[in-house]
Formats: structure tokens, sequence, C-alpha cells
């Protein structure tokens, strides 16, 4: 082959000129590929706020719902818990829950609507384990220091009855409280904003 | 004529595709060291499992269901209802953890005889990656059972990526496909796990051997037996891979075999190790399970992930433990191979690695509470220490000479008479015993020795002077 007088910035151009162009094919490609794997439609539109019942709630007891598929607890909080709460604060990452997830109307020192009342998402901030209810004072497993609150078997960390995670565990922040409103006096949708609150 | 048309076939092929000069170059032309021990069979043993995972994973697939609905009552189907179902899917559940078994000490071997240094630092890097790619074929077929354990390991393991900034959020999303595990989540776990992660590891496998074959094998003195050859340009100290160590790996897959068939048939959950118990419950997002753990296998950087008491840190902690691995080429800055020639303080350092990484593996299966949590971050201060002080240490280290060509050791039979002696220095003979009328098989030699406290502790005094030797 005779390759006298190529011009090789020419082919040089060429070469660059397909590799852009071919790149900025396998670009578009890739978004509608990797966008495949995000939640779909359907995924996005299921999570329908859901109703808790409060009348036939005893005091102390703690009940589940799913919302979204994660665990929902409704806790009826004693006047004793309500007392105890105030008293942690120094042992507390962040007792004002200034860095963590709640909607206004639960931004508050029992970080509810109503104080005996306490909602929040069961989830452990620190890698989504639910956490256990351990409402009982110092048992032999978690020490003297537990003065009743959630524990998280995965990772050990401490959460009180208002969801307000401990120092030196491994959770970075408070536990999440969803929106919730209340219909009633003893009916509350957890889902739905509050009053006056934006979705 | 029958055998020149078969030939002739023979032939045709070989003209169109080079199938006597592979095996040559690759099996009875591959020169491997004459000196291999106990520590090479887990290379080929490894291949084995990959196999035995291969096909028992095919035949799963074509009776599990990937659906959040179906997933649970299909895996139970295939063990009560299918034929020999049950025998499928044990081999396929306790091949995964001999996998990691077989892996774990192909990567020691690697570390102790320095297979890793220089010309095998790609070996060593694509070995990495393999077992990246291990882990996260382990991770996604865990999920696949969607027992309570399945569920919750991966609603851990996914949130790990929640923690880095910024993206953290929405790529724990991408991942899952959904706000929480989900069937989205399982479909697409199985996507990964039947086709996309298994090319990855054979195509990785392949290159791994392709870069083991361009630089030839390690071997226990850490000798590049290459330096030495005859008139024909072999490897003195080399012998052809196939038939010397195709049949030596033969025996090692027969002991293997052993292990393995009673692992499958006398004890498939291993005590909850291998299958956990919480995972013969079918998965309930709304509940963790009181004790969640890994299976054994990630134990170790699980228990480095709880040690750190921050969200971040403790991922950066979990990853760190794998990344730092890959680095290890560059870490060790002794150019002496083999341990048998390295000094006190390397040996004394790698012995402290095995005593944390095991330590490490065992709190991960323990709950966390405030003392393990600090004993393991002792053990995770040992793990990164051996890694991150190596550069230090390894230039202070004081090596003995190497030699030039490979040593031989001692077989079993060549030990015997050692052996013999070692077992007549710690008893003495006993006292004519009384004639009581029993058969004279209780009268041998065995039976008429008891054993003697004076010898037993010379043979105690050498033995430690020469551990402590060993370890100089």
């Amino acid at each position: 082959m005779n390759n006298e007088g190529v011009d090789q910035s020419k082919r040089q151009f060429l070469t660059t000129a397909l590799t852009v162009v071919g790149a900025v094919g396998t670009g578009y490609l890739a978004v509608p590929f990797l966008a495949q794997m995000q939640p779909s439609v359907k995924a996005m539109a299921a999570g329908a706020p859901v109703e808790v019942d409060l009348s036939k709630m005893e005091t102390g007891q703690l009940i589940r719902v799913a919302w979204r598929g994660k665990p929902v607890w409704v806790l009826n909080r004693t006047p004793e818990v309500l007392e105890t709460l105030k008293t942690l604060d120094s042992e507390l990452r962040d007792p004002q829950s200034l860095e963590s997830i709640q909607p206004a109307s639960s931004k508050n020192a029992g970080r509810s609507i109503k104080p005996e009342i306490f909602v929040a998402v069961g989830l452990c901030t620190h890698l989504g384990c639910s956490p256990t209810f351990r409402p009982e004072v110092a048992p032999p497993d978690l020490g003297d220091k537990w003065k009743g609150g959630f524990f998280c078997p995965c990772h050990g960390s401490w959460f009180d009855l208002a969801g307000r995670v401990y120092q030196g565990v491994p959770a970075p922040t408070n536990l999440e409280i969803p929106p919730y409103r209340y219909v009633t006096d003893t009916l509350l949708i957890v889902g739905e904003p509050a009053e006056g609150e934006s979705a | 004529m029958k055998s020149s048309r078969l030939t002739a076939c023979g032939e045709w092929v070989l003209d169109r595709f080079p199938l006597a000069s592979l095996w040559k170059d690759h099996m009875t032309h591959y020169y491997a060291p004459k000196n291999f021990n106990f520590w090479y069979f887990f290379g080929s043993l490894a291949l084995l499992v990959l196999v035995n995972q291969f096909i028992t994973g095919i035949l799963l697939t074509m009776n599990y269901k990937p659906d959040a609905k179906l997933a649970f009552d299909s895996v139970e189907y295939i063990m009560r209802d299918v034929s020999w179902g049950w025998l499928v899917r044990y081999m396929h559940s306790t091949g995964a953890s001999a996998f990691f078994i077989v892996v774990y000490l192909h990567m020691f071997r690697g570390i102790m005889y320095g297979s890793f240094k220089q010309p095998r630092e790609l070996i060593w890097i694509f070995g990495m990656l393999i077992f990246v790619a291990l882990m996260a074929e382990a991770f996604m077929g865990y999920l696949l059972p969607w027992g309570q354990m399945s569920y919750w390991g991966a609603q851990v393991i996914i949130s790990l990526f929640s923690a880095i900034p910024v993206i953290g959020d929405d790529l724990s999303l991408w991942i899952r496909g959904d706000y929480v595990i989900s069937d989205a989540t399982l479909n697409r776990f199985f996507a990964f796990h039947v086709i996309a992660v298994p090319l990855v590891l054979v195509m990785l496998v392949f290159m791994h051997i392709v870069a083991l074959h361009e630089v030839g094998s390690n071997n226990p003195d850490g000798i590049d037996i290459k330096k030495v050859k005859d008139a024909n340009g072999v490897p003195l100290d080399g012998i052809p891979f196939h038939p010397y160590y195709t049949v030596k790996d033969l025996v090692g897959v027969g002991v293997f075999l052993i292990f393995f068939a009673t692992v499958i048939f006398y004890m498939p959950e291993m005590g909850g190790y291998f299958l956990e118990h919480a995972n013969f419950i079918p998965a309930d997002p709304m509940k963790t399970p009181e004790h969640i753990a890994p299976v054994w296998y990630f134990t170790p950087f699980y228990a480095i992930l709880r040690a750190i008491p921050d969200k971040f840190a403790g991922v950066i902690g979990m990853g760190g433990a794998i990344v730092v691995l890959f680095l290890l080429p560059w870490l060790d800055r002794n150019p002496v191979r083999s341990i048998r020639y390295r000094g006190g303080i390397y040996k004394k350092a790698l012995a402290l690695f095995v005593i944390s990484f095991i330590a490490l593996g065992y709190l991960g299966t323990q709950p966390a509470t405030p003392v393990a949590t600090n004993v393991a971050r002792v053990f995770t201060v040992i793990y990164f220490g051996f890694f991150l002080l190596m550069p230090l240490y390894t230039r202070w280290e004081k090596t003995k000479p190497v030699p030039e060509r490979v040593t031989v050791e001692l077989s079993l039979e060549e030990q015997l008479p050692a052996l013999i002696e070692a077992f007549e220095e710690i008893t003495e003979v006993a006292p004519e015993p009384v004639e009581d009328g029993s058969h004279h098989a209780f009268r041998s030699v065995f039976f008429s020795r008891r054993p003697n406290p004076e010898g037993m502790r010379n043979v105690a005094t050498r033995l430690a002077k020469k551990l402590k030797e060993s370890l100089d």
C-alpha cells in the first residue's frame, strides 16, 4: 500500500471525532440503563398513609404499623418516662434534634405532637435494623446506665424513649419521625403532614 | 482404517484451533516448582468449588422463584419436594462457605510465601478482585432465600452505602430499587447473582491464571526457578504441571471432598454458621431478629465496622480492611519473598495478624456488648497495624540468606524415625505386668510403656526452643 501523502492530522481528527461521537452515544445509552434500576413509578406511588387507632392503647404500650414497607412505632409513654426524658440531655448526641429528621410539629423536647404519644420510624439511623423496645430500667444485659429506650441489637446503638441517640454509639442521628397528624383525639394518620405543615 | 479417519478428524480441528499448543503451554510444558507443599492445593480447590457452585446454582434456578411472595416457599419446595433438591441446595450453600475457607487459605499462602511480590503483583490484584466479586456474589446470594437474616443482612449492607457523603442516600436507593428492601431488590439481586457476577468471576479467574502462567508460580522458598535452567531451557527445579501436579491435586481433591461431603450430609447448617437459624423464618420487614450476624466469612470485616463508633468512619474502616490488602505488594518493602528466610519481626507480625483476623471473625458472630466492642477495637488496631506499619518494620527486618535452589522438605515417612524416638523418650517401659491372662495384644510394645514425666519435659523444652528459634 502506498502510504505516501497520508494526511496524519486528518486521520487524527477523524479518530478523535469518532471517539467523541462514540463516547457521547455510550453516555446517552448509559442513562436509561442506569435509570432502569431506580425505583419504578409503582414503587414511588406505593406508600399510602395509614390510620392508627389509639382508643384501645394502654399506657406504656407500643404498637407497630407498616408504612411504606417500614415499621412505624406508636408508643404511649408513661408520666415517669416523660420525667426521665428531661434528665438525659447530657448523655445524648443531639438532645434538641437539630441534626435529625422530624416534622416541625415534632421538633420539641419529647419529639411528638402530644407529649405521651410518640411516633417514630422504627429503623436505626445507623444501618437500618429495627431496634428492640426495652422500656425496663437497668436490665442486667444493658447495665445500670439504661433508663429505658430502644436498643439496636445489630450494632449496639442506644436511643431513649423519644428516639434520641446516646453518645458513643454508631448511630449518627435520632430516629426519624414520620409526618403524621391527628384526625380525632384517638385516631392518627401516619404519612400525612400535620396542619400548617407542607408535605 | 478407522483410526486414521479419527486422526484426520483431529488434524482438521488442530489446523483450525491451537488445542495442542494450549495443552502443551499450560499443562505438559508449564513448569511448576517441584517443592509445592500442602498450601498449594487451594488454588485448584477454589476452581473445583467454583465449578460446583456453577452446576448446583444452575440446577437451583430451575426451581427457585425470585419473587418476594414466592422465594421463601420455593426454597422449602426445593428442600422437600424436588428430587434430590436438598442435596443440590446443601452443596450450593456449603460450597459458598467452602469457597471462602479455600480462598482465605489460598490468600494466606500468598502472604506467607510472598507470592504477591514482584513480578506477581498483578496476579495478586486479580486475585483480590476475585475476592471482592466473591463477596458480592455471596452477599447477593444470601438474600435469595428471603429469610429473616437474608432481609436484615441486606438492609444493613445496603445501608452501608448510605453512609457515603452527598450521594449515599441516592446510591442506596438506586441499589435497592425501592425505599426498603423489597421484591425489586430481590429480583435484581437474582439477576446479579446468576448472571452478572459469575461472568465477571470467570473473566477474572481467566486473567488470574493467564498472569500466573506468564511469570510462573512462586514456591515455599520464594525462589525464581527460571534462573537455573538445563540445556533445553527447562528449569532444573521445575516439573511439568501435568501429570505431576494434576495427579497431586487429585489427592487434594479427594481429601477435600471427604470433608465437603461430611458437612453436606451430617452438618449442612454447621451449627448456624453456614446457614443461620434466623434464616428459617420468612423475612419480616417489621422486626429485626434479636441477634443478627453475617455469615462467618464476613464477620472479621463486620467486627471492624461495629468497633468504630461512627457511621461513616465505620464504613471506611470496613472498606479499608479490604483496600489495604490490594496495596500489599507496595507496603511490603522487603525483597525476600518466603517467610522461611524473613526476619523474626515479620513472622511475629504475621502471627499477630492471623490471631486478630480470627478473633475479629469470632467477635463478629457475637452480640455487641461493651466489652466485646473494646476487644474488637484492639484487634482492629492490630489488623491495620500489620499493614500500615509494614513499610517501616519490613525495612528493619534481618533476613536470612536465601538459597540458590529450592529446598526439599522431609516427607512424613522420613520423619517417622524421629517420631518413634520422641515416643520412646516421653514413655518408659513399665515393670513386668502381673500374669492376669489378658490377651497378648495388651502386652505389646505400646501397652507395656507408661508416660515418663522427665522425658516429656525434655521433649517439651526442645519443642519450645525450636518454636522460638523458628520465630527469630
